[in-house]
């Protein structure tokens, strides 16, 4: 069956790295976000590298007003079965968030409100073919950080939202994949000093499609975060607190 | 990181976009720490040059270039690795739009199947495109298809106020040959329209003829100069009656399919022990290299990524010359001095005990179109230098012969030039500063090269 790959972040690193991986596979993509010059240009990118046909689209996924006519433009514009991949979201340090409270509030509404609503507009569509949808959630949101606990809650929320999505959306044959997932060598984590077990953004996507080939519910990506997790989140707290991890 | 720059601005509600780093040369002779900012899309590349307001930056691509071209110590640099999209391209004209991110490799791999070529394939094809114009890099034809600006239609430039300009030969012809072969000082590239050049056939007719002596070598080339490609690889320590030995290769198109390319990739995953490269290992892998080759000569089919680029066969493999690590020097001698110009320039590297690797002698056929451009016809010498106590003061007298015999070296390769050498050596320097004084007058974008030549 011909497979169309929904890129919600378009310009995202790993938005970009995920779509030349589904492009190589031969799928239609559609990039989606809120910079039509940089969508183009990825766009022309993959359409050159892949030999596919890609299309940009505008998203905005605090606008939760189009999210429906988005997905209804989507459905149109898709050949064959239509997935997700959702790409975006924001990072700015607690510090940060503390000291804006706006910046605070356009945080979760990206990361989680916007997602959410983005979701919930395209389950008709995706429960008419049983399409795959793959989040980008985050080791962040599996115990709250002194550093980015604000983020680590958006990402928090957004897994638990996608684990009553599943189970909801199941019957009509939708896989829902959430990957937890550790640092990224992208823009996001270019500035501050570097992290270890930070992945490129290649090898993150190519495990990244090899699981949205056939698993569901959630994976750490990459896998050595899956033992690391389990250990940090057992720490008591009267450790974890001392740590500042 | 405020030691370092404390002039520069840091937006308060934008994501900051700096990371110290310590950008390293392909020699690696030494670091550079600097603030590097790594944009993925233009406006973070904009932003980047905005924010540089009391301070220097210079882009890096690749990190290929042997000296300090593109290194910025104590100031800022753009890595330009994820501004790597192609654009568009015309299947009938072969005119490829891309990103300055995309590196040759890149290029080969997507086009070659396709039955294109990159115009004027460098010694590596791990470069970028932005570096390739920064260079005005050449290839093994040179003599017929000259450097990569003349095969450049049109770039666009992002200049030190953060604004876009798109220029070619025929709309702004003195920015133009400023930017080509312009070690990044004009600005920052966006996009480069390049005329890719089709492949005559799917792999190459190669021709090797062992070669006594270096007249005999000079008189090869010039036998041969109907050959679209042709490179010559000189044992550097070969002394005496023997001076200027070789092996001359010449290729041409050839119509039947390509060998399978080699099953595997070597790296040096570590840096060599320094006494791997010395004057004795290096003269007997010269002397057997050289007799690779039969008295007669042999010939053979072979790949085009085979022919061009055989050292990125080998990953990392600047890392032969172990922590000390190598300068490299180039030069073009003109044709009248040639003879004379390369003798003494052997002959200096061998008096010094330099363990050179082969060196890589070409016929150029053709200037550069760039006000600092390198290429002119005339002979081009390549070596490696080990970096010892006394290399400094024979990459001083290399500079005097090729300055004596009317020469010029290659800023790509270089990590030594004297300011005055430069002067000498690059008539069309005042023009360049002229231009460059009028798209820069603050001197934003500069690097540790510039300085040292006396550009600031």
């Amino acid at each position: 069956m011909r497979e169309t790959w929904l890129i919600l972040g378009g310009t995202s690193t790993l938005g970009r790295a995920f779509a030349q991986q589904s492009a190589a596979a031969g799928c239609r993509i559609l990039l989606a976000g809120r910079d039509a010059a940089e969508l183009e240009r990825n766009a022309a990118d993959l359409r050159l590298r892949h030999d596919i046909e890609a299309t940009a689209l505008h998203c905005d996924a605090r606008d939760l007003e189009h999210h429906r006519s988005l997905a209804h433009a989507t459905a149109l514009l898709a050949e064959g079965r239509l997935n997700l991949f959702l790409a975006f979201g924001s990072m700015p340090g607690q510090a940060e968030c503390d000291a804006d409270p706006e910046l605070a509030r356009a945080m979760v509404e990206t990361n989680f409100t916007g997602a959410a609503s983005l979701l919930t507009a395209f389950a008709p569509v995706l429960c008419q073919d049983g399409g795959t949808v793959v989040v980008l959630g985050s080791v962040a949101g599996e115990r709250g950080r002194p550093r980015n606990h604000l983020y680590g809650a958006s990402k928090a929320a957004l897994r638990v939202f996608l684990q009553g999505y599943a189970a909801r959306h199941a019957k009509h044959g939708v896989r829902v994949l959430c990957l937890l997932a550790g640092p990224v060598d992208s823009g996001m984590t270019w500035p501050g000093r570097p992290l270890p077990f930070t992945a490129t953004p290649q090898r993150f996507a190519a495990r990244a499609w090899k699981l949205a080939q056939r698993a569901s519910g959630e994976a750490h990506v990459p896998l050595v975060w899956a033992p690391i997790m389990g250990a940090i989140r057992a720490l008591p707290d009267r450790i974890f607190n001392r740590l500042d991890l | 990181m405020n030691l370092i720059l404390p002039t520069m601005q840091q937006q308060q509600r934008e994501e900051s976009l700096w990371r110290a780093q310590t950008l390293r040369d392909w020699g690696q002779l030494r670091g550079a720490p600097c603030l590097a900012a790594r944009p993925e899309r233009l406006h973070e590349l904009r932003q980047a040059l905005r924010s540089v307001t009391g301070g220097t930056l210079i882009a890096h691509g690749a990190g290929r270039s042997y000296g300090d071209a593109a290194q910025n110590g104590g100031g800022a640099a753009v890595l330009t690795r994820r501004l790597d999209r192609l654009l568009t391209f015309d299947e009938a004209s072969g005119l490829l739009v891309a990103e300055p991110g995309v590196t040759v490799a890149e290029i080969l791999a997507l086009f070659l199947p396709r039955g294109w070529l990159f115009p004027t394939p460098p010694g590596t094809a791990q470069v970028t495109l932005g570096g390739a114009i920064a260079n005005d890099v050449h290839g093994k034809n040179q003599h017929l298809a000259g450097s990569l600006g003349e095969h450049v239609a049109w770039f666009d430039l992002m200049l030190a106020d953060g604004e876009v300009q798109r220029v070619s030969a025929a709309s702004d012809p003195a920015l133009f040959a400023a930017t080509i072969g312009g070690i990044g000082l004009t600005g920052v590239i966006t996009a480069v329209a390049l005329r890719l050049q089709r492949v005559r056939g799917p792999s190459l007719r190669l021709r090797r003829r062992r070669i006594g002596a270096l007249d005999a070598f000079l008189d090869g080339f010039l036998a041969a100069r109907q050959a679209p490609w042709a490179v010559g690889w000189i044992d550097a320590l070969a002394p005496g009656a023997a001076l200027g030995r070789g092996i001359l290769e010449t290729a041409e198109a050839c119509d039947e399919p390509a060998p399978a390319p080699r099953a595997a990739r070597l790296a040096m995953p570590v840096q060599a022990p320094g006494w791997l490269l010395n004057p004795f290992s290096v003269r007997a892998f010269n002397a057997l290299y050289w007799r690779r080759v039969a008295a007669s000569g042999d010939e053979r089919r072979v790949g085009y990524e085979q022919f061009l680029f055989p050292l990125d066969g080998i990953g990392q493999w600047n890392r032969l010359y172990g922590r000390r690590g190598f300068h490299q020097f180039q030069c073009v001698l003109p044709e009248e001095a040639a003879t004379r110009g390369l003798r003494r320039l052997l002959e200096a590297v061998q008096q010094r005990g330099s363990a050179s690797f082969l060196a890589v002698l070409k016929w150029m056929g053709r200037e550069g179109v760039g006000m600092l451009s390198f290429a002119r016809p005339g002979f081009s010498l390549a070596l490696d230098i080990p970096a010892c106590s006394h290399s400094r003061e024979l990459l001083l007298a290399l500079e005097n012969i090729t300055r004596d015999c009317g020469g010029r070296i290659y800023l790509a390769k270089d990590s030594a030039l004297t300011p005055q050498g430069f002067v000498e050596m690059y008539p069309r320097h005042a023009e360049f500063a002229v231009l460059r004084q009028t798209v820069d007058p603050r001197r934003r974008l500069s690097s540790d090269m510039s300085r040292r030549l006396g550009l600031g």
